[in-house]
């Protein structure tokens, strides 16, 4: 029988070489895939993997990806280290999407300058408030995070729902669940012209690089990895362990709802049912693949788009089903927990 | 002449590790009856020789003998089997199962939980044990899990018993009625291997004793012919070093006040406080004696902030601090050394320089928000130097230190914030005694340039040496301190038992 036992000291090395492990690990796998299906796997991952990137447009596309799922996973990390697990940042976007593309619509005629900051800042407030619900239910009545977060994405989506076929329809859209398309004092400016990259991206720079100030430096920071590594020893500093909660929620959910109106100001350009495939719950794999380190994150957000966009590309030229895409997503988390496993323990026979 | 067999023999071990040689070249030799010591200070290698001898261990050479049989125990199930049993002194529990469930792993039969109980109750009250079988490990206190240990040892009816420091967590009265247990277990020829650094105890209690020092043996004596300094000399290889408690003549306040304290436990197998008063005043030293278990994890936290209480039920330099949190009484001069080191005084993963920052954060390591970590480095330097803590520097990771070195450390940290009350648990638990005796001196130093220390311990001994008045935590009551000068170890040791002589003597056994 073998048994798994906790390593005295976990290497450091290997915690920053198991992405590695993980992406040589999803590819090797993926290539079974591809050659189960009778493609080629060469060829698979040319069009998987290089396709997207041969052009200016590719790398466009791949920033607009990287730049929600990078934005969520900054906020997301802080809340992992201190074992907070908000795994419903999909809801926050949503909510965000909503404060701002509410903004958009009720101004965006007005053409005035304040509409698109006004749209940032409401976005972060939309995705906050709904980052601090389950932060109250938290510090109030003990209500498990992971739940609550996951649940509120529900009734973010249904809300969604319901504004979009309801109040903020688009009266010449026939009826399609969608609102009006936005002017252009409520879309960020693109940054070069064919292009679909915007100016959201200046945000995103300053938002990892404010992250990773925080992290490095900052004596809150120290705070919560104290509180997530040795939750008794927080107590026995005086780190008051609600505030912890409350910060948490409230951080990850704002860059969930700043990523919402990126999208909905960027590239959909409007409120619809589809402003998010998936970016918040992708956003999590990212975190991790990113050792939950800023720029380690930039690294990670950056692949997970590549396999957005790659997907994409093999529904296209291999008319491989959609499903491609989460299949690679829920390879590159499975190899990665396992190798994070035994980074952590050590497989030891039992001795009889 | 025919001389009987030894029950058990060693010859030549060695055991290596990477970086130290932990047993070079021990020879002893154990008869059936008798009462072995193996003294030596913490490192000294005994640990290692106990667990190569219940097969925990395997030695890199070297020879065993048991009965006159070369015997080759390569793990501890074959060591139960012989007749070997051990109580560790790092306990090896599931905390999430009951004391009864814990001793049925163990035993090597088949078992009936509810039969089992019952014996575990008996054996544990027969020999001074006191143990409630269905409670769950994770709510006993560290003396209460040791308890556990000895009685599943005794459960197995061995030959060979070893016992790794087991008075640490006794009163003197349960110590006298171990050994008598022990001495009876010897006079039905069960050999004992003791394991001790506390010289009057193996004087009044083994036959023999072997002397151990850095991995090897220093020598053998009749610990009855010996004194305390010859047996100290061969164990540390100089003389025991002496605390000296200098009178104190500055200012005497009260720092600490506690005044009519209670505090309902929300563990349910928790101790509650029961009208707790009790005044630290500055420049004492004041000691709570008493077994954990007893309300101690429930006093420091509520001492410490890690609890809240009452507002006006404790009182920090005249304020009252009972609502504030740890971090707020921090601010207002209190430090505290837990006795859980490792993931409550330190984080474990976290290097030495970030462990300093924990508590040090004060000490002007932060501005803006932003850590100084060159700050929290210098601070750590400092510390591990003027505490003399053994350890791969600042960056060592606060989980790679041994016990002894990380409470220097911790207490060193804790001193260096300048405190007006320091409140210490457990202050030289698993230390050296060398290492002992300068924390000691260490903390009697502090109280004498004005700081008022709470030191509660279970070691009698230290709070003799170091107290200026001495009180006893017993069932969640405390009772009335008194000066050192008054109090002797037996009234102690009878108030630890829970029989106060004040107003809680129960005397009224009304006959029927």
């Amino acid at each position: 029988m073998h048994l798994l036992e906790p390593r005295a000291q976990p290497s450091q090395l290997m915690r920053w070489t198991a992405p590695l492990i993980a992406i040589a690990a999803t590819l090797l796998v993926g290539s079974v895939l591809f050659w189960a299906l009778g493609k080629s796997p060469l060829d698979s991952f040319h069009v998987f993997f290089v396709e997207p990137l041969t052009t200016g447009y590719g790398w466009s596309e791949l920033l607009i990806k990287a730049c929600p799922l990078i934005l969520i996973a900054q906020g997301l990390a802080i809340g992992f280290k201190a074992r907070i697990y908000n795994i419903g940042a999909e809801g926050q976007l949503i909510v965000g999407a909503l404060f701002g593309g509410g903004i958009g619509i009720a101004y965006g005629e007005t053409g005035a300058a304040w509409v698109l900051p006004a749209m940032v800042v409401a976005g972060a407030i939309g995705g906050a408030l709904w980052g601090a619900i389950p932060a109250l239910l938290k510090t109030r009545f003990n209500a498990e995070e992971t739940l609550t977060t996951l649940m509120l994405t529900y009734v973010a989506s249904h809300l969604l729902s319901y504004m979009m076929h309801g109040p903020w329809r688009d009266p010449e859209g026939m009826n399609f669940p969608q609102s009006i398309l936005f002017d252009d004092a409520a879309l960020f400016g693109l940054l070069v012209e064919g292009f679909r990259i915007n100016s959201s991206l200046w945000i995103v720079i300053f938002a990892v690089l404010a992250f990773w100030l925080f992290n490095a430096r900052s004596f809150l920071a120290y705070r919560l990895e104290v509180g997530g590594l040795a939750p008794a020893a927080a107590r026995y500093a005086g780190f008051p362990a609600k505030q912890t909660v409350w910060f948490s929620l409230v951080i990850s959910g704002l860059t969930a709802g700043l990523a919402g109106v990126g999208e909905v100001a960027g590239p959909v350009g409007q409120l619809n049912l589809n402003i998010s495939p998936g970016y918040g719950f992708a956003a999590i794999i990212v975190a991790y693949l990113g050792r939950l380190h800023p720029l380690g994150i930039v690294l990670a957000g950056t692949l997970m788009a590549l396999i957005y966009l790659g997907g994409e590309a093999a529904q296209l030229s291999l008319q491989m089903p959609a499903a491609i895409t989460g299949i690679f997503q829920g390879m590159l988390l499975f190899f990665l927990l396992g190798a994070d496993a035994f980074i952590d323990n050590r497989l030891r026979r039992r001795a009889r | 002449m025919s001389s009987p067999e030894a029950r058990l023999k060693l010859l030549h071990i060695s055991k290596r590790y990477p970086s130290v040689v932990a047993n070079d070249d021990i020879s002893l030799s154990v008869m059936p009856g008798e009462i072995h010591a193996i003294l030596g200070e913490n490192g000294a290698g005994k640990s290692t020789l106990m667990k190569i001898i219940y097969g925990a261990v395997k030695a890199d050479s070297g020879e065993m003998l048991w009965d006159g049989r070369q015997v080759n125990v390569s793990n501890p199930a074959q060591a139960r089997r012989l007749g070997i049993g051990m109580v560790f002194q790092h306990f090896s529990l599931f905390e999430t199962l009951s004391v009864v469930e814990n001793i049925a792993l163990v035993l090597d039969e088949a078992f009936d939980l509810a039969a089992l109980a019952v014996r575990v109750k008996e054996v544990s009250e027969r020999y001074g044990l006191p143990l409630d079988p269905h409670r769950l490990v994770h709510s006993l206190s560290v003396g209460e899990r040791q308890r556990v240990e000895i009685v599943r040892c005794l459960l197995q009816d061995p030959k060979l018993l070893i016992l790794d420091e087991p008075t640490s967590v006794l009163t003197p009265q349960a110590v006298q009625k171990l050994f008598e247990t022990l001495r009876r277990l010897a006079s039905e020829g069960v050999s004992i291997l003791y394991i001790s650094h506390k010289l009057h105890e193996i004087q009044s209690l083994c036959d023999s004793a072997t002397i151990m020092r850095g991995g090897k043996v220093t020598g053998t004596a009749i610990p009855r012919d010996e004194t305390p300094a010859s047996l100290a000399r061969m164990m540390i290889g100089r003389e025991l070093p002496v605390c000296v408690a200098p009178p104190y003549h500055g200012p005497v306040h009260p720092v600490l006040q506690v005044e009519r304290l209670s505090l309902a436990s929300d563990d349910p197998f928790g101790t509650s406080l029961k009208d707790i008063s009790l005044t630290v005043n500055a420049g004492e030293i004041v000691g709570i004696a008493g077994i954990s278990g007893n309300g101690q994890a429930e006093l420091l936290a509520a001492l410490s902030g890690e609890t809240t209480v009452d507002r006006e039920a404790v009182w920090l330099a005249g304020e009252a601090v009972g609502h504030l949190d740890a971090g707020r009484r921090r601010d207002r001069g209190l430090v505290f050394v837990p006795e859980e080191r490792l993931g409550r005084g330190a984080v474990p993963a976290l290097s030495l320089a970030r462990n300093a920052l924990l508590t040090g954060h004060r000490q002007g390591m932060k501005r803006w928000g932003l850590v100084a970590f060159d700050k929290a480095q210098a601070f750590a330097e400092q510390c591990i130097a003027r505490f003399d803590v053994r350890c791969g520097g600042p960056g060592a990771a606060a989980r790679s230190l041994s016990g002894g070195n990380l409470q220097k450390f911790i207490v060193g940290r804790e001193i260096m914030l300048a405190p007006k009350l320091m409140i210490v648990a457990q202050p030289t638990w698993g230390v050296d005694v060398g290492a002992s005796a300068f924390l000691r001196q260490t903390l009697l130093d502090l109280s004498r340039s004005g700081v008022a220390i709470l030191v509660i311990s279970e070691e009698l001994e230290e709070l003799f040496e170091i107290s200026d008045r001495i009180a006893v935590l017993a069932a969640g009551r405390l009772s009335a301190p008194q000066a050192r000068e008054l109090a002797d170890a037996e009234s102690v040791g009878l108030q630890m038992a829970g029989l106060f002589t004040d107003t809680d003597a129960e005397v009224s056994h009304a006959p029927a």
